[in-house]
């Protein structure tokens, strides 16, 4: 049982990991050159731990009606997702080669019509954390087990739509239900406490009645021992307020807005490929 | 060639000397919508809402019942599609004068797919009373666009979009609100066309003269109110017509002369656009063929409605 302790090895399991879906995303985004580079690499980290470790799921069965449920609410950052479902066996690899092309069912944006294991169509920020609570709250009618996982960027929080489920999900008690935020202190035009200050977002999630565990959103163990512990909260859902850092892991992406919606050119790629450790192709 | 988002980031800027009343308003897409451009300039009449359209259409009808002229800014599917319902009682019910001007409309948006390419948004915009609808065809109509919804009082929604497009009018050209443009003679039939599409059909009916048919081009930048003379005298002269719009066939260009043409002069018509279908992601070239919208597409819509108008 995944306990208090985690195992070690366990940990640099899903570190590796982390690192090999790092390189999937800049691969992938330098072959379709166009996406999101920077809140790809920010969400990674929790992305591999609910793929690889966390949830309960079946890529050979991705209806399977006892899974746990993903929605990447900053749909933006799809190239985290598809390049865990890929790894996890949802698709084959190479379809990441078609990121962004016409006929690909690896769209700009996630589409649940196309991609196994997409469970809804999101992208216009403000709307995931609303369709996390009607799927929680229909698991629940259906007396399943089923948890429910939806990852917000920080920028999405000023979605008034964001707000008001947020209210839904503490009125309902929907304790199935557990949000991320992917907290990177940026967005398109800049830094968020410039652009339209969100914070504090711990207290105001906690003011609407959730239970908030606040991590860092690159520290494996953390980022475990907090979804673990978010299963065990009852009556509340849960809000896991990661800071992060935009494009973590490439140092000339980190920290920057620039690489928001940039895909890396040839010799950032290579650049990025040495920074994460592999020097190959 | 020039991005309209371009043209209009600029004018903007040179709009907010003249007018001191002008404020703009962002949703965190201001290097996009090239509203930037003026929020350097202007810094103290520049409001970075966020991500948040629905509160900044409501902020800028605040701002326009305070005797401001605010343009409200972000990608064309988040300004008419999020904030569609405070656009419609907090702007356009009260005829206030906000000027809603999105970019990155249709599906020229490309790689980011169809839950970016807004292909409804005309169709929405122009359903609400009170409401002016806009698509300049290039950079030059939409300086004018632009200039004249400052001048005009009420609201307005002036659609831009994402990429360079070839210059339609010269220099110099002036627009006039509510008036389309014959911009090619012809007399077997007309194409009646609206934003990226004009440029299309100019193309068509060069092609179309080489096969010894005389096709017009009327250019409809102001879809609402639409120039009816224009249309009827088109459908009178030339007795078919095709129309054109990077957007749903539903409700938008073709849907309004068709309406116009139902009750006035039904001839042979045919709507180039987007059939009742959802954007998906590509480079912009492959959709516009993708999407049946290339002069080619034009060409057999052109010999269908001629078709059916000598047969
Ligand atoms: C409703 C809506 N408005 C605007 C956008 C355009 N947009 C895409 S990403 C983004 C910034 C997102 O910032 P944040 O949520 O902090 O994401 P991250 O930093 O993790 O990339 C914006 C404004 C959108 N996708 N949806
Ligand atoms: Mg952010």
């Amino acid at each position: 049982m995944k306990g208090t302790v985690l195992e070690k090895e366990k940990i640099e399991f899903l570190e590796e990991k982390a690192r090999t879906l790092r390189v999937s995303i800049v691969k992938t985004l330098h072959k379709s050159q166009s996406g999101h580079t920077g809140g790809s690499l920010s969400a990674i980290d929790m992305i591999t731990a609910l793929y690889f470790h966390v949830m309960r799921h079946d890529p050979e069965n991705p209806q399977w009606e006892e899974r746990d449920r993903f929605i990447l609410s900053k749909g933006h950052a799809a190239p985290a997702q598809y390049v865990a479902l890929a790894e996890a066996g949802y698709f084959p690899k190479e379809d990441l080669m078609m990121l962004r092309r016409l006929g690909s069912h690896l769209q700009g944006h996630p589409d649940s019509k196309g991609t196994p294991g997409v469970e809804v169509c999101t992208g216009s920020l403000g709307q995931g954390l609303s369709m996390a609570n009607g799927m929680a709250l229909g698991l629940r009618l259906d007396k399943r087990n089923s948890r429910v996982y939806a990852l917000l960027g920080d920028g999405e929080l000023q979605e008034g739509q964001v707000w008001e489920a947020a209210m839904a999900s503490a009125h309902y008690r929907i304790d199935n239900l557990c949000a991320l935020v992917d907290a990177n202190a940026l967005q398109i035009d800049g830094e968020v406490e410039r652009v339209m200050n969100v914070g504090p977002i711990g207290d105001k999630f906690k003011a609407f009645g959730w239970n908030v565990t606040e991590i860092d959103g690159h520290d494996m163990e953390e980022i475990i021992k907090a979804l673990e512990s978010a299963k065990l909260v009852k009556e509340k859902p849960t809000a896991i307020v990661a800071r992060t850092v935009k494009g973590k892991g490439i140092p000339r992406f980190e920290h920057k807005a620039s690489y928001h919606g940039v895909a890396p050119n040839d010799e950032e790629l290579s650049e990025a490929l040495l920074c994460l450790g592999c020097i190959e192709d | 060639m020039k991005a309209t988002r371009d043209a209009y980031g600029e004018i903007l800027a040179e709009l907010g000397a003249t007018y001191r009343d002008v404020v703009v308003l962002d949703a965190d897409l201001s290097g996009s919508t090239k509203t930037a451009v003026f929020a350097k300039k202007f810094p103290d009449r520049f409001f970075n809402m966020g991500i948040a359209e629905a509160n900044m259409v409501g902020t800028a009808a605040g701002l326009a019942a305070a005797g401001k002229i605010p343009f409200v800014s972000t990608f064309a599917i988040f300004a008419a599609g999020r904030a569609w319902e405070q656009i419609r009682q907090s702007v356009a019910y009260p005829k206030a004068n906000v000027k809603i001007v999105p970019t990155h409309g249709g599906v020229t948006v490309g790689e980011d797919g169809g839950s970016h390419q807004s292909v409804e948004d005309i169709a929405i915009m122009r359903a609400i009373p009170n409401m002016t609808v806009i698509v300049p065809a290039d950079a030059v109509e939409t300086r004018g666009a632009v200039a004249a919804a400052t001048a005009h009082k009420g609201p307005f929604y002036i659609r831009l979009g994402r990429n360079k497009v070839p210059a339609v009018f010269e220099e110099g050209h002036e627009f006039v609100l509510g008036k389309g443009t014959e911009l090619s003679p012809g007399t077997d039939m007309t194409f009646i066309t609206t934003g990226i599409m004009t440029a299309q059909a100019l193309r068509a009916a060069v092609a179309l003269g080489k096969e010894g048919i005389s096709a017009r081009v009327v250019h409809i930048g102001t879809i609402k109110p639409l120039d009816q003379e224009i249309v009827v005298k088109a459908a009178r002269e030339t007795g078919a017509i095709v129309t054109a719009e990077e957007h749903s066939v539903i409700g938008g260009l073709g849907s309004a002369v068709s309406e116009l043409l139902g009750e006035t002069k039904p001839v042979p018509m045919k709507r180039v656009g987007i059939h009742d279908r959802f954007g998906t992601s590509g480079k912009a070239e492959e959709l516009i063929k993708y999407f049946g919208l290339t002069p080619d597409d034009l060409v057999e819509a052109a010999r269908e409605v001629m078709e059916r108008k000598l047969g």
